[in-house]
């Protein structure tokens, strides 16, 4: 059913936040998450000519960075990981013409049912985010799940039930928790560091948060003292040391 | 956004399908179709035929053309549901019209009541149509006030000139059809001049800054793209038509898709050639209205490009 389901007043809301203050740009959560995801629940993923001059394929993340800058500082990298938003009013769902696409009741997750997906690809026309990659071998289009076969996964050790990507950022970038519960600690963070929603404008209402760069707190660098002049030969030998080298 | 062919054919041929049962329908209604027992199920054959081909067309665009039956459930909510069921369901007034028409007679009023619902069910597959397109935010030369309402005026504009055409080929009086279309013909062409200088003039909703929430940061630019090569986001929505080549192709529409089926009509309205000059209308159409839907398509943009830098 393509149709939304009604939101409910502290419902479960799973998904990321993303902290580009501290993202490195490795692209260490698109290889783990390709890795996981090809033997997942949309095993496989297309991935032609991986070593070729021309590699293409399916990937749930793309790591992009940008540069921002303004008048009268210099400009900031900011790597920028994106992948699916997890809207809360996602149009790839309703858009959906078979029922394929849809939205999850209980934790806000939206998934693809590829067994009656016709691929009429209109879903990723939908999505602001570019978050749908078509997979041309099977003919049905795919998409981040959030790892819904590890973060409910009983056979893995409970530590290791969140997603691929935030499983393996080697600088803990990635956050993966319940945006619908405020004492969470990812909405903490998102309190904590002024979180933002990407494209507000177009009402898509994501839950996945992105964490702001910190402002630069750059510390002005210690000022020499002078040297003071002493007494005696020493010192004034020092001294003249001091004045040829400060030339 | 990259322009299928197949999409491109369904918008058009449906276009004319739809178009002509619109105004046989709406002709039949008001008792201005020449009573001639053949004509309307001949029509109907072109106006169906072109309709299915169309929507034939559609189902090359699917990954998994077999499963396009599944297609007809989300009704509520999708516009792409909704036009197949819409589509579906035309084929019974049409079919019912001209079976009427044929066997009750042009002059019954459940015949002229059928024509009315055969061209209301044809308008209002065209319109779902429309509103795949105008409903898609991303995508600021699709969302907005120009296109469900072009749609209809272009199916209008088509369908009109195949009516006219072939009551021209068959020799009956031609002055009202020729005129009605004549008249479309224009509206068609001025409302495509609106909808360029509309576009052309749009300030975009969404821009790099809000797309990364980096706004607070100053002017976003990109610094290095995800991967080196297309990607399907890239190919689907990153298409890119250079600005000098859509103004020529602009130019060519107006002139092949608007200009020369309104002169044509002029000719056949002055009872010069009609036949020859309504068909000959129509071809033109039809090659102008194919130019102007891969333009639709090649000139609009999708702001999940602006993430590699792209214009949207």
């Amino acid at each position: 059913m393509t149709s939304l389901p009604q939101p409910l007043p502290g419902a479960t809301k799973l998904g990321l936040v993303i902290d580009l203050d501290t993202c490195v740009g490795c692209h260490a959560c698109a290889v783990n998450c390709k890795e996981w995801n090809t033997g997942g629940h949309h095993a496989p993923l297309p991935d032609h000519q991986p070593y070729g001059a021309e590699p293409d394929g399916v990937w749930f993340n793309r790591i992009h960075s940008y540069e921002a800058e303004a008048p009268g500082c210099g400009g900031r990298t900011v790597n920028f990981p994106r992948s699916c938003l997890h809207c809360e009013q996602p149009q790839c769902v309703t858009v959906c013409p078979t029922g394929a696409s849809y939205k999850r009741a209980e934790d806000g997750i939206v998934l693809i049912n590829t067994d009656i997906c016709i691929g009429c690809k209109l879903c990723s026309w939908a999505c602001p985010y570019g978050a749908r990659e078509f997979d041309e071998d099977a003919g049905v289009m795919k998409k981040c799940t959030l790892c819904i076969d590890r973060i409910y996964n009983t056979a893995l050790p409970e530590a290791e039930r969140e997603p691929a990507c935030v499983a393996t950022c080697p600088s803990r970038a990635r956050h993966f928790g319940d945006l619908g519960d405020p004492d969470s600690a990812v909405s903490k963070l998102v309190a904590a560091r002024g979180g933002v929603e990407l494209m507000p404008e177009l009402g898509y209402r994501p839950t996945n948060r992105y964490l702001p760069p910190r402002k630069a707190q750059i510390a002005t660098p210690p000022r020499e003292t002078p040297m003071r002049a002493g007494t005696g030969v020493g010192s004034a030998l020092l001294s003249l040391l001091d004045k040829v080298l400060s030339r | 956004m990259k322009p299928a062919n197949s999409v491109l054919l369904l918008t058009t041929l449906t276009g004319f399908g739809y178009g002509l049962l619109a105004w046989l329908g709406a002709f039949a209604a008001l008792g201005v179709l020449p009573h001639r027992v053949w004509l309307v199920p001949i029509c109907m054959v072109l106006a169906l035929g072109l309709a299915s081909a169309g929507l034939l067309a559609s189902t090359l665009h699917l990954g998994r053309p077999e499963r396009a039956w599944r297609a007809f459930s989300q009704w509520r909510s999708s516009w792409l549901s909704r036009e197949g069921v819409a589509a579906v369901l035309t084929y019974l007034p049409a079919l019912g019209f001209a079976g009427l028409w044929w066997w009750v007679g042009p002059d019954a009023g459940i015949t002229r009541m059928m024509g009315l619902f055969a061209a209301l069910a044809g308008l209002g597959t065209v319109y779902c149509t429309a509103m795949i397109y105008a409903s898609l935010k991303p995508i600021r030369q699709w969302h907005n006030q120009h296109t469900a309402p072009d749609y209809l005026i272009y199916a209008l504009f088509s369908g009109g000139l195949l009516l006219a055409a072939a009551l021209a080929l068959v020799s009956a009086p031609l002055a009202l059809a020729a005129s009605l279309a004549l008249a479309s013909t224009l509206i068609a062409g001025l409302a495509k001049l609106a909808y360029w200088r509309f576009i052309d003039r749009q300030t975009p909703l969404t821009t790099l800054a809000s797309a990364t929430g980096l706004a607070a940061f100053g002017t976003v630019t990109t610094l290095d793209q995800p991967h080196f090569t297309e990607n399907y986001i890239l190919r689907e929505m990153g298409y890119q038509i250079a600005r000098k080549h859509a103004a020529k192709l602009r130019r060519l529409v107006l002139l092949v898709g608007f200009a020369a089926p309104a002169l044509l009509l002029v000719l056949a309205l002055a009872g010069l050639v009609p036949g020859f000059a309504t068909v000959l209308a129509v071809i033109f159409a039809a090659i102008g209205l194919f130019g102007e839907r891969w333009l639709f398509f090649a000139e609009a943009t999708h702001v999940a490009a602006l993430y590699y830098g792209r214009p949207s």
